[in-house]
Formats: C-alpha cells, structure tokens, sequence
C-alpha cells in the first residue's frame, strides 16, 4: 500500500487539555479516507496540524515522506501547492469575486497568460457546476455553493491531495447530495488522495474508502465501511446510530447530582 | 467603469490634492520659496550693548527692504557686549561705515536689524564688522527715563 | 491588600506579554514590507481605501478647524491691534500640531478601525488560514500592503488637511471680518519656516502612521474570532491609537520644538 499521508505518535494539546494522545494513521494514496469523530475531538485540528498550520508537542506528520514540521517556510509553502483544503466556511477572499478567487491561486504562483488561467478557471467551475457564476460575489452565494467555489479553488492547482473540513455540515439535502456526489467524482476523475473530516455518518460512510474513528485524541476503530458498519464495539455503534448515552455519557463530567442540589 | 479604474482615480484625486495642499503651503504659507532661492551671501558680524528682543531668522533691513536675516547670536565673553552675526545677500554693497540699529516694527512688534548706508567709498567684505551700533531701545528703560525726567520738571516748577 | 498586589501583578504581566506580542508581530512584519512595494495594484487598492475614502471626512475637518482657529484668533488679535497675524497663528498651529494631531485622531477612527474590523473578520470566516493553505504568505498579501498604505497615506492627509485649515482661516479672517489679505499672506511667509514647521509636522505625521498601522494590524490579528472579540478589537485600536498619538506628539514636540 502506498501511504500519501502517515501520521506518527501525534501528541498536541490546548491549554491543559490534550487533543491528541499519541495518535497514530496512515492514508493510503488515492483512496477517499474519512477521520469521524463527535464534535469538538479535534478533527480540525488534524487537518491544520497535516497542513503544518499547527505544530505537534510530540510526533511527526510525513507528507509524501516529508517531515511536514521541520520544513523550512519555502519548502513548507512548495508542499501545500500540491494540498488543497476545503473550509467549513469556504473561507473565500470577499474582496473577489467567483472567477477572481479560483484564479487566485493560478495568479499567485504561475505564470500562466490571463487567456490560460481563463480556461482553466472555466474547467474547474464546470467541475463544480457553477460556471454560470463566475460574475457573483461570495457574499451573495448560499453557503453550498461557497463550499462548492472553494472546491474549484482547491483544485485549481491541480494538487494531489484534498482535505475537507466537515464538507456536508448544515447543508440541506440536495446540496448535500451534489457535495457527496463531488468529492467522490473528483477522487476518481484527478486521482486525488481525499481526506474527509467529518460527523454526518450516512454521507461519509457512502464515498469512503477506509475509515479512522477517534475520539479522546486516539483512533478508536479504523477499516474499512463493511468493518465499520459491523462493528461491535459499543463506542462506534453508539456513534454510528446516533444514541443519546452510552460510552460517551449524555452528561458531561460533573459532581454528583444530589449532592449538587444540596440534597444530602 | 471597472474596478481597477475607479482605484486608479481615486488614489489620482488623492495624489493631485496633496501635491495642491505642498504648492499652496510651500508658496504661500511658508518661506519654502526663500529657502530654496539659496542666493550667494556674505557673513557680517556687529555688536550691542542690549539686542532687546532680537531672535535668529530676525529680517535684516535696508531702507525697509529684507537684504539678510540674522544667523547667530551670541555674547563676548570679555566684554559682555552682544554680537550678532547676519547673512546679507551679496547682491548688496555696503559702505564701510554703515550703522545697524535695532528697531522694532509697530509698537509691539519683532524686532529687526535696520542699516543705515553711510557715504564711504570702500565696501564691507565677508566677515567684517558693524562698527556703528545702536542698541534695542527697551521699553521699561524709555519710561524710567520719561519718568525720571517728569518729577524733573515738577521739581523745577 | 495581598489580593489588591496580586491584580497588579496580573495586569502588569499581562501588558508585558501584549508589548511583547506587539514587537514580535513587528518583528515578522518588517522582512514582509518590501513585498507591498512590488504589488503595486494590492497597494493602489488599499491607499485608496484608508486614503482616497477618508478625504471627505478630512476636508471636512480641516476646514472647519481652521475657519474657528481664524475666528478664536482674530478675537484675541484684535485686542492687540495685530490681526494680521491671525494668518501665521492658524498656519502655525495647524502645521505644529493640529493637522498631524487632528489627522491622525480623525484617520484612526475611521480608516483604523476599519482595518482591525476587516482582519479581524478575515480571520475569523478562515480567509486568513486559508491564504495560508494556498501557500500564500497573508503577511506579505494582506498585512504588507495595508501597514505601506496608512504610512503613506496618512502624512497626505495630514497636509491636505493643514492646507484646507489655512484656507478656512483665510475665509474667515480676509472673507468675513476685513483682515487685510496681503497683510494676512505676507506676515504667514516670513513667520512659518518651511524645515522647522511644515517638515516637522511631516516627520510627526509619518510617527503617528507608523504607530496607527502598527495598532490596527495587530489588533485584527489578535482579535478573538467572534462579533464581539472583532468588536473588542476595534475598540482597543481607536482607544490605544488616539491616546497613543497623543502622548508621542508630547513626546515629538519636545523634542522639535524645544
């Protein structure tokens, strides 16, 4: 197996709390990988701590066999020509519109005629069915077709990777569809490495190839969508149906109850 | 109209306004015009027994007109006399026994260095000095002397 | 007491920490500056949004100040039998202290807090982080050219607005109350020096961007990505900026005019 992204004995903490814990993964080149989790276990923060935007108290992420942390700035930036990454909130510049923020990137680092980028940038908007808006603004699109704009920017450089962070989240259900439809098809049709963080089970269990589940900073069950859909262990079913208590209890840690309400 | 354009036009407009703003203040509300007219001078050196309120930059006059500013002003350390230094532009001689006199412009106004012309044949050069002074008249000894002389005159009566 | 000691503490340290964030986000800064001079068009664009957009507000402002500068001083002139000098008093007062001074407050309040508020937001929707994954540096593309901007900018401003104050004091003084005009002209000439006043007021203007983009930059990256952190942040810029220049052109004038 040809391992795009490995992810060695990672230990990263905020404040006093650890987010990860000495956590572990290899993503296979070419394979749509989905890294769930409830919220707030920090699958955000592996993407950023891959992209080198965060740095790890302990542990290495290798990129193509690159030690993302020691790279020099230079190195580091030449890296993430070949990464995209899609944002929660699109993050488009608002200043530009459609067109301008996918040829962002083409402009910043090719020299490419304004005829070429034109094309190009055409190419990756009819990817994501919104060639017909390369005129609007960010700020008069709805919040799928933000998503979808960043898509097409994060592929305008034609990368190797992509990595999304909760691509379906808050999305209706067409627009989720059209999301799920898209990120299958683009791994497939560029021969991308994908990276899928995210909590919406049905959509990431129906394009993903493998699957990593983490929770408290470590990867609680990994394989692939028949492993995980048939698991037994009770933290990954409870996950997986959505049950209000179990594993991961419904309260958050708290003294007793009684004796908080002064009852004995 | 693009946007690149409406840009381009605005920073036009603020770029014309500021070099408008440094026309008017250099040509009209300051001496930039004297500054840079950096004509040729000669240094003349003179001493007082009181310059009053003599400052440096203060105009040196020739029957009325600028010819030179003052450039230093300092005190003989011996003789306790003032003396003052001035640039005079060279484009006017003057005679050898010229006087310079501190006057005052109004009543209250600044103080200048007035020169009056004498009837020499040879001229001052660079670095020679006023040998015919007339102090700062100071307003507090004017009216000591007026009253002096006043309870004089009652006296006599 | 040991409580009242230990909130000193507290505050003082962590005024320490802020200075000290403030010189490293400066230090970083720096090397990127150069970088705004080759993007001539990233520039233009921002020159024209702190500067071109705050003309209004600024000639507004300079008028005014100098058409009361001309009236107050022509109130007390007259006692003196020398309102031709009103003309000098307004130009010096404006070229001294009041065009940087007021300029400056004026551009902090509307073009500095638009800069932290738009950072700030930047930050907060991931514009910031996402530049960064595109491997473009945000302080060579967003912070650069705002910072080379405000720098620029603001001693234009600053003249623009001392220009438009004479020109108000000659309103009042020539137009309205009678003063002399050739009077009002000539005796401005030989009293305001062009290195010891206007240039001064220049330098001090330069002083008081240097110090008005340093704040609203840091204070957009700094800000907590909510509405109310941006919100806290544009306060602390307006705030920390005015009192700032304030207490650097004490400083200044001590030093100049002394």
């Amino acid at each position: 197996m040809d391992v795009h992204i490995r992810v060695e004995n990672l230990t990263f903490r905020r404040g006093a709390r650890k987010i990860f814990d000495n956590l572990s993964l290899e993503i296979p080149r070419g394979q749509v990988v989905a890294i769930m989790g409830p919220s707030g276990t920090g699958k955000t923060t592996l993407l950023k701590l891959i992209a080198g935007q965060l740095t790890p108290e302990k542990g290495r992420v290798l990129v193509d066999g690159e030690d993302v942390h020691r790279l020099s700035r230079r190195r580091l930036f030449a890296l993430r020509q070949r990464m995209g990454m899609l944002f929660q909130s699109g993050a488009l510049l608002t200043d530009l519109n459609v067109f301008d923020n996918v040829a962002f990137p083409l402009r910043e680092h090719t020299n490419l005629s304004e005829n070429l980028i034109e094309r190009l940038v055409l190419m990756k908007l009819q990817a994501v069915g919104l060639r017909g808006a390369r005129h609007m603004m960010p700020s008069a699109l709805s919040g799928g077709m933000a998503r979808r704009v960043a898509l097409a920017r994060a592929i305008a450089m034609d990368p190797d990777m992509i990595m999304y962070d909760e691509p379906f989240v808050g999305q209706d259900p067409i627009t989720m569809g059209v999301l799920v439809t898209l990120v299958r098809k683009l791994n497939t049709s560029l021969g991308l490495t994908s990276v899928v963080v995210s909590h919406d089970v049905q959509e990431v269990l129906s394009i993903a190839d493998y699957v990593y589940v983490i929770s408290q900073g470590q990867v609680m069950a990994q394989g692939t969508v028949e492993v995980i859909r048939n698991s037994d262990d009770p933290y990954v079913r409870q996950f997986l149906q959505g049950a209000p208590d179990g594993p991961v209890p419904f309260h958050f840690p708290a003294e007793d109850y009684k004796k908080d309400l002064g009852l004995c | 109209m693009g946007k690149q354009t409406k840009i381009e036009i605005g920073v036009g407009i603020l770029v014309v306004l500021t070099v408008a703003a440094l026309f008017m203040i250099a040509l009209r509300a300051s001496n930039f015009t004297a500054t840079f007219q950096d004509r040729p001078t000669y240094t003349l050196r003179a001493y007082f027994d009181n310059i009053g309120g003599l400052k440096v930059r203060a105009p040196v006059k020739l029957s009325g007109v600028v010819i030179g500013r003052v450039s230093t002003i300092g005190i003989d350390p011996e003789t306790y006399q003032a003396w003052v230094t001035m640039k005079i532009d060279q484009a006017y001689r003057l005679p050898l026994d010229t006087s310079a006199s501190i006057l005052t412009s109004g009543l209250l106004g600044d103080q200048y260095i007035g020169l009056e012309p004498g009837g020499d044949e040879e001229y001052l050069a660079d670095g020679d000095e006023i040998e015919i002074t007339q102090s700062a008249l100071v307003l507090e000894d004017l009216i000591g002397q007026f009253l002096v002389k006043m309870s004089d005159q009652g006296g006599e009566q | 007491m040991l409580r009242f000691v230990q909130w000193l503490g507290h505050h003082s340290l962590s005024r320490i920490r802020a200075a000290g964030r403030l010189g490293l986000f400066l230090f970083s800064l720096l090397p990127a500056l150069p970088y705004a001079l080759w993007r001539v068009a990233l520039l233009l664009k921002q020159v024209y949004n702190t500067g071109t957009l705050s003309l209004p507000i600024i000639m507004t402002a300079g008028l005014f100040v100098g058409m009361v500068l001309g009236l107050q001083g022509y109130n007390v002139l007259v006692d003196y039998n020398s309102e031709e000098a009103v003309g000098t008093m307004t130009a010096l007062s404006l070229f001294r202290e009041l065009g940087p001074v007021v300029a400056a407050l004026l551009f902090v309040g509307r073009a500095g807090s638009a800069l932290t508020a738009e950072i700030g937001l930047m930050r907060s929707t991931e514009q910031l982080s996402a530049l960064e994954m595109m491997a473009v540096d945000p302080l060579k593309f967003i912070f650069a050219p705002r910072f080379l901007a405000v720098v620029i900018v603001l001693p234009m401003l600053a003249l623009i607005f001392s220009a438009l104050g004479v020109l108000g004091g000659y309103l009042v003084a020539v137009g309205w109350l009678g003063v002399d005009e050739g009077a009002f002209w000539s005796q401005m000439i030989s009293h305001v020096d062009w290195y010891d006043d206007v240039i001064n007021g220049v330098i001090k203007s330069v002083v008081f961007a240097l110090l008005v983009a340093l704040l609203s930059l840091f204070h957009g990256a700094e800000a907590v990505p909510t509405s109310e952190g941006v919100s806290n942040a544009t306060t602390r810029t307006v705030v920390q900026g005015s009192l700032g220049i304030l207490a650097l052109d004490f400083i200044l004038t001590a030093l100049m005019f002394n």
